[in-house]
């Protein structure tokens, strides 16, 4: 099972995806750049991704801590959502996620 | 300000502390820095309510009571905190009567000057400091009208401001400067805050009043020249692009970590960690000791427990360096009478 990641340099990458684990895990497991300073206690909106059209209703929704915690993120959009709050299962193989800028290291 | 101790701590979260601890066991004064405005670091500033699970013996704990109860483990080893600030220097000192085989110097960023003979860098992820929205050129208008922080009110009297948020920082500044400035907007990307009901409940009554102008936009960019700003360029998809003319903008979009001034004291850096080895977590420099998430060695894993563990095995070290003439005796705190007097247990 995969979930596809294009990270803040444009690039994608197919990342083998474990049933369970927090997207952002997923991301941090496999190297992909990402701050996820608070690790993942939905405290720090710095794992904030945008999440591909298609997939936005096939995801949980959103707790109203995410939701707070979104309006902490300048570049939020429509589609954002904390890939820390999003659990992988069987039938998010496939999802699509584009991280945000909040997202780079270093900042 | 200027303090003389064994032992500069950077950075009073959890393993920081802890480590007032270990080294209190072997006589060692500590002085600790940090930027927040108490102790606990990322349990205090990032999690306070969030349950841990891997403290041993506490099945679960809390970032704030694991704090609090450390707090209460190292209180008979009185050490001093410096809060608030942030180390931006550290000096070798030459030898001397005080400090026989030299020592350190460190300086925060509120001129409070530090001497000791041991430094322990126990910073974590680093400096805790303001987000800072993505703006091109926005470094040219810090500190001039742009600001992440208010430390005085009366610099405000008489602005034009626009203040950028929607926590709880920014609604109590629209609440508390907007009396003293000649205009006060409010900018966040929803109309929605997550600031306490009470102070959102007495910004809308500002805005209904026209006190306080109201912008649910995101900021796009700033106009102005030589620093002094003119206009925050804000957008939405109602609106399209507009202009906000103010002088004055005050972001807060809270707070991130950043390596910072620890990163440049002169020992080895690697990829924003500071390599140690693993029989005194000693930095390349002697005497330089790193502990907890900011350091790196071989199998290093960033828990809590593992820099616990870094701190005991660098004051073994740090005692020796501390005091060169004395033997170094290992001691349990369940049957050593001089540990339990170090305690204030003694029977």
């Amino acid at each position: 099972m995969k979930v596809f990641v294009t990270d803040l340099d444009g690039k994608e990458h197919a990342l083998e995806a474990e049933v369970g684990w927090r997207v952002m895990e997923i991301i941090r497991d496999w190297g992909v750049p990402i701050k996820a300073e608070c690790g993942g206690a939905c405290e720090c909106a710095t794992c904030h991704v945008f999440v591909d059209v298609d997939w936005l209703d096939r995801l949980p929704p959103k707790s109203e801590e995410e939701e707070d915690k979104l309006g902490d993120a300048p570049s939020e959009e429509d589609n954002s959502r904390l890939s820390c709050q999003i659990i992988f299962q069987p039938d998010l193989d496939g999802l699509r996620v584009t991280l945000a800028p909040e997202t780079r290291p270093e900042d | 300000m200027k303090a003389e101790t064994d032992v500069c701590i950077i950075g009073a979260g959890p393993v920081g502390l802890f480590a007032v601890f270990e080294l209190g066991l072997l006589d060692m004064k500590c002085h600790l820095i940090d930027i927040l405005d108490r102790p606990g670091g990322q349990c205090a500033e990032l999690y306070p309510e969030k349950p841990i699970y891997d403290i041993p013996a506490w099945p679960v704990i809390s970032g704030q009571e694991l704090t609090d109860r450390l707090m209460e483990q190292i209180a008979p080893f009185n050490a001093t905190f410096h809060f608030d600030q942030m180390a931006i220097r550290l000096e070798k000192l030459e030898e001397s009567e005080r400090f026989p085989q030299g020592g350190w110097r460190v300086v925060t960023d509120q001129d409070m000057t530090i001497d000791c003979k041991v430094v322990v860098i126990a910073a974590g992820g680093g400096s805790f400091t303001p987000k800072k929205p993505a703006l091109e050129g926005i470094e040219a208008y810090e500190g001039k009208s742009v600001f992440y922080s208010v430390r005085e009110m009366e610099k405000f009297r008489g602005k034009n401001l626009l203040i950028a948020g929607g926590g709880d920082s920014a609604l109590d500044w629209t609440l508390n400067l907007q009396p003293l400035a000649a205009s006060t907007a409010l900018i966040h990307h929803r109309d929605g805050f997550r600031a306490a009901p009470d102070s959102v409940n007495k910004m809308e009554e500002m805005v209904a009043s026209g006190k306080v102008t109201k912008h649910i936009a995101k900021l796009k960019g700033l106009k102005g020249e030589n620093g002094q700003l003119e206009a925050v360029i804000a957008t939405s998809k109602e609106t399209g692009d507009f202009e906000i003319p103010c002088d004055t903008l005050l972001p807060f979009y809270g707070l991130t970590m950043k390596l910072g001034p620890v990163g440049g004291f002169g020992y080895e850096v690697k990829d924003g960690l500071i390599p140690v080895d693993t029989e005194k977590f000693e930095t390349s420099i002697p005497g330089i000791f790193a502990i907890g998430d900011i350091n790196w060695y071989p199998g290093k894993l960033k828990l809590i427990l593992s820099g616990f563990h870094e701190g005991a095995l660098m004051a073994q070290q740090a005692f020796r360096i501390c005091f060169p003439d004395r033997r170094l005796r290992f001691q349990y705190t369940t049957s050593s009478t001089d540990l339990h007097n170090k305690l204030g247990v003694a029977a």
